[in-house]
């Protein structure tokens, strides 16, 4: 893959300046001004070139920023359909138009996937090399000592009395640090024709092993969501206390499932719900507080077992999630038809409308033994107000719990095998009942009370007002692997933006005759005079801004400058 | 009177003391932009009578300012400090008011992300001499404070069911201090962007106080230390993320969902990312750099207010009765 420069590794990147933090240090091939040879081969290696540059992960990036943002400002077909059509009816031009080009599902539109997919794919292409290039970096030895070390910003000089080899121990020592095993950097001694010895130090390596983790750890992402997509499944069911449910497609009210989903691979678990409690606040603003639903889990093989789902606190059953996602009431209600024969009996969820829990719901009567099927609709208040201008609940807890229903007859429409909204009566084949001056005819009903239905169609029994949960069951086997691909980009960053990087040189050489006031020759034990004078320059270099790099260099002079005491201090 | 009232007579009592550093912060970047321009012009003369009339080169030297003239800043520095333990206690007693962590609504997230804003710029400054951010730093708190004490207040109370975990405590506190300190490096960053103007002479900047850009730091050091927060803010920001991730798996049974407060947090995500390799990338470092902060935190801003206030999604934690 020629598309790269040299990476951040090679030597050829840490410019004598050290002041300009730039991996790919040379021209970059994006700024050659000179073209590509044309030809099918040579396009692709221009445009392959592009892609993995920098220059274009940088615009890739900023462009993602930019075609996320629609999908935060326009209503988004996922997660809000309503909105979506609302949009539309209201302004059917634009929202035609905006519809067609994919605006109302920006995160699964052909542009915003193209935007990332290329930005990965740029991303790959850019990391491979580099994790080629730093596997050598890692085998390699520290690089060569610059000829002249006091061209960089961070370096100095001292002279010492002590032997040339006493101070290369003594830069090694301290660059190594106290653990052998463990050390600080990396250091190699070497020779010079000129008799010079110098010792070239690195440190830092974990920072680009961390940064490719990093970059690694999104693919990872990145292809872990995209493997739960195929292979998670998902199913809504509304359950009433009392009843109970098993873990079957057919058994839900809405499932949904990624194309390598396979349907026997559900568990038949059945779950009861015990009893289902809410507490809110006593003012009238009646704020929730508290949800909880109290469950029996039946799982194949073992004991039935009795478990509370709360809305932060999802079940788990055989690696499923079963979270709670709502609430109501489901009134008990028994109709009878013209006949006086039970026609329905059972609990209807009535879904909340408002905080007070004012709730809309259907009853719909198909098997009427005679005369035409019934529907009706109506509210549930459990703490009705009933005044001139209305009935209301305030308060969401059924302390005065009130049915206010109007009733319709004709065809319900259920036999055209076309799948019906049970939270929606159609209309078009059914009358209203109404008044003599034509408002529809609405009656209500007390909890245990029993009403005769407008024109002879039969009476009402309400029974009781249990409560219902929605239960949402969720199973993506990649969480795990999300979380732990997400947990490496966490730690690959904080390392590869954390972990200083720097290179040290020291070269340590004995002074030309005079040069110190010093004789040149090389004799030791002649006395202070007739001592060899060791001059030692050192440079630290670091990648990118490091404040800390001064004091490494002053480290390692120190330990030469010791040096000198402790021979002091010896007699002799 | 409750825990709750005194904590907002504290929180009313730190903006007070904020907005009075803030008076002498301003006060002291006034007298450093004088001498600053007494000197220069004292230079200039002196250039002209020895080159005899040749164009008079401006310096533009750190301005060392005698100790003694800058006691507004001794006073700035003061207030400022006190304010923060106001501020702290406060902050204490909301917690203690509602019975939970003090962070979870707009009003709370302001108190805490200020709290972290004044708080990394008093360390900062006993570690580096950066008191110049003061102006800007308290400047944004004082105008935050005063927003959350204005229109964002809600009584302290405890919390609905869907806020009722720990989760609350880690991803809303790592967002709040990752806010704070993207709020100073984007201090640090303007100010790396004015004096890089200033700098090349930009016409705009011409008027003699500016030339208190020249006692400040070098735009280097200034990228340099703004790089610093602003990594530590990355970092905070990326756990911020997972960590929502992690909670809307809990509570919600998705863990992305590109709501609206998802969308922003990723494009805040994206934005910082984008600086980060622009910093690396030829031609794009230093000033070009400077604006994705500027980018950055617009997007940190909107996230916080736009997202809360102007579109709806899940996040609707404002507290702020709607209509
Ligand atoms: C999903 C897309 C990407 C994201 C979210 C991302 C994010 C990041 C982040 C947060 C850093 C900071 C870590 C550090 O500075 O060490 C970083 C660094 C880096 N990224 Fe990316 N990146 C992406 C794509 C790319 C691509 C496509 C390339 C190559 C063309 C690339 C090359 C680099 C390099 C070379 C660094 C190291 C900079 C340095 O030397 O400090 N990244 N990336």
């Amino acid at each position: 893959m020629a598309g790269r420069e040299a990476g951040p590794a090679s030597s050829a990147t840490y410019r004598p300046e050290g002041l300009v933090d730039d991996p790919y240090g040379g021209p970059t091939t994006a700024e050659q001004p000179t073209l590509p040879r044309l030809g099918a081969r040579g396009t692709l290696r221009w445009v392959w070139r592009q892609l993995t540059s920098m220059r274009v992960a940088l615009m890739l990036l900023m462009l993602l920023a930019v075609v996320a943002v629609p999908g935060s400002v326009l209503p988004q077909r996922p997660q809000d359909p309503a909105g979506v059509a609302r949009y539309i009816a209201e302004s059917p031009t634009l929202g035609t138009w905006l519809d067609r080009l994919g605006f109302f599902d920006v995160y699964a539109s052909a542009w915003f996937s193209a935007v990332y997919l290329l930005l990965f794919v740029s991303l790959v292409g850019c990391i491979l090399p580099r994790l080629r290039v730093h596997v050598r970096a890692l085998r390699a030895r520290p690089p060569r000592t610059p000829r002249r070390l006091d061209r960089f910003p961070v370096h100095d000089e001292l002279v010492t009395t002590a032997t040339p080899a006493e101070v290369a121990a003594a830069v090694r020592r301290t660059l190594v640090g106290p653990v052998r095993a463990l050390p600080r950097f990396r250091t190699h001694a070497g020779t010079e024709p000129s008799g010079a010895l110098t010792v070239a130090a690195e440190r830092g390596y974990l920072r680009e092993s961390g940064n490719i983790l990093f970059h690694l750890a999104l693919v990872g992402i990145l292809v872990s969501v995209a493997t739960g997509q195929l292979l998670h499944h998902r199913g809504q069911v509304i359950l009433v206390e009392g009843r109970t449910f098993a873990n079957t497609v057919t058994d839900y009210d809405t499932f949904e499932a990624g194309t390598a989903f396979d349907a026997s691979s559900l568990t038949p678990f059945t779950l009861t719900l015990d009893e289902f409690t809410a507490e809110f606040t006593a003012d009238a603003d009646a704020k929730p507080r508290d949800f909880a639903a109290d469950v029996t889990v039946a799982e194949p093989g073992r004991e039935p077992r009795d478990a509370t789902i709360k809305v932060n606190h999802p079940l788990s059953v055989d690696g499923s999630k079963i979270y709670l996602q709502g609430n109501g009431y489901a009134p008990d209600v028994v109709v009878r038809d013209a006949a006086g024969e039970i026609a329905f009996a059972g609990a209807v969820p009535f879904l909340p409308e408002d905080p007070q829990y004012r709730s809309r719901g259907v009853i719909k009567v198909p098997d009427v033994s005679t005369g035409e099927q019934i529907g009706i609709v109506g509210y549930l208040l459990p703490t009705a107000l009933v005044t001139a201008d209305g009935a209301r609940s305030v308060y969401p807890q059924p302390d005065n719990p009130l049915l206010v229903l109007t009733v319709w007859s004709g065809d319900l429409g259920l036999d055209e095998g076309v799948p019906q909204n049970v939270y929606e009566l159609d209309t078009a084949r059914m009358t209203q009942a109404v008044e003599d001056d034509g408002t529809a005819t609405t009656f209500f009903v007390e909890a245990g009370q029993t009403v005769e239905l407008p024109d002879g169609l039969g009476s009402l029994t309400w029974d009781g007002l249990p409560r219902f949960v929605a239960l949402d069951l969720r199973h993506d086997p990649a969480l795990t692997w999300i979380l732990v691909f997400a947990v490496a980009a966490l730690v690959g960053l904080a390392i590869s933006l954390f972990t200083p990087r720097r290179r040290l040189w020291v070269r340590v050489g004995v002074a030309p005759a005079g040069a110190h006031g010093a004789p040149g020759d090389d004799a030791p034990g002649d006395g202070d005079t007739a001592r060899a004078r060791t001059v030692v320059a050192g440079a630290a270099l670091a990648r990118g801004d490091d404040m800390g790099l001064d004091g490494e260099l002053a480290r390692v002079m120190d330990a030469i400058r010791a040096l000198d005491g402790r021979r002091d201090d010896e007699p002799g | 009177m409750s825990l709750g009232e005194l904590s907002t007579i504290l929180v009313w009592g730190a903006t007070t003391a904020y907005a009075v550093a803030l008076v002498a912060f301003a006060t002291d970047l006034a007298r450093l932009a004088d001498h600053a321009a007494a000197s220069a012009r004292q230079r200039g003369a002196e250039l002209a009578s020895t080159a005899g009339g040749s164009t008079a080169v401006l310096e533009r030297t750190d301005a060392a300012v005698a100790p003694e003239r800058r006691r507004a800043v001794g006073i700035a520095m003061s207030t400022a400090t006190l304010g923060l333990l106001l501020h702290v206690v406060g902050t204490v007693l909301r917690g203690l008011a509602a019975g939970r962590v003090p962070w979870a609504n707009m009003y709370e997230f302001t108190l805490v992300g200020t709290l972290v804003a004044v708080a990394t710029f008093l360390a900062l400054c006993r570690w580096r001499d950066l008191r110049f951010l003061g102006t800007i730093v308290l400047g944004l708190s004082v105008l935050a404070l005063g927003l959350a004490l204005a229109a964002f207040y809600v009584p302290a109370d405890a919390v609905e069911p869907a806020l009722q975990s720990y989760w609350l405590v880690i991803h809303v506190s790592i967002a709040t201090i990752a806010t704070g300190l993207f709020t100073v490096s984007f201090a640090l960053s303007s100010l790396q962007l004015l004096k890089d103007s200033w700098e090349q002479a930009s016409p705009r900047l011409h008027h003699p106080r500016w030339q208190v850009l020249g006692s400040l730091p070098s735009t280097r050091d200034l990228e340099a230390i703004s790089f610093r927060i602003n990594a530590v803010g990355f970092v905070l920001w990326t756990f911020t993320v997972m960590a929502g991730a992690i909670w809307a798996e809990h509570a919600w049974g998705r863990y992305w969902g590109w709501d609206p407060k998802e969308v922003w947090s990723f494009v805040v995500w994206v934005v910082y990312a984008a600086y980060l390799h622009a910093r690396t990338t030829r031609g794009w470092s230093g000033r070009r750099a400077a604006w994705f902060v500027l980018v950055g935190y617009a997007t940190v801003l909107f996230n916080f207010t736009g997202v809360n206030l102007l579109l709806n999604g899940k996040h609707s934690y404002d507290g702020i009765p709607e209509g």
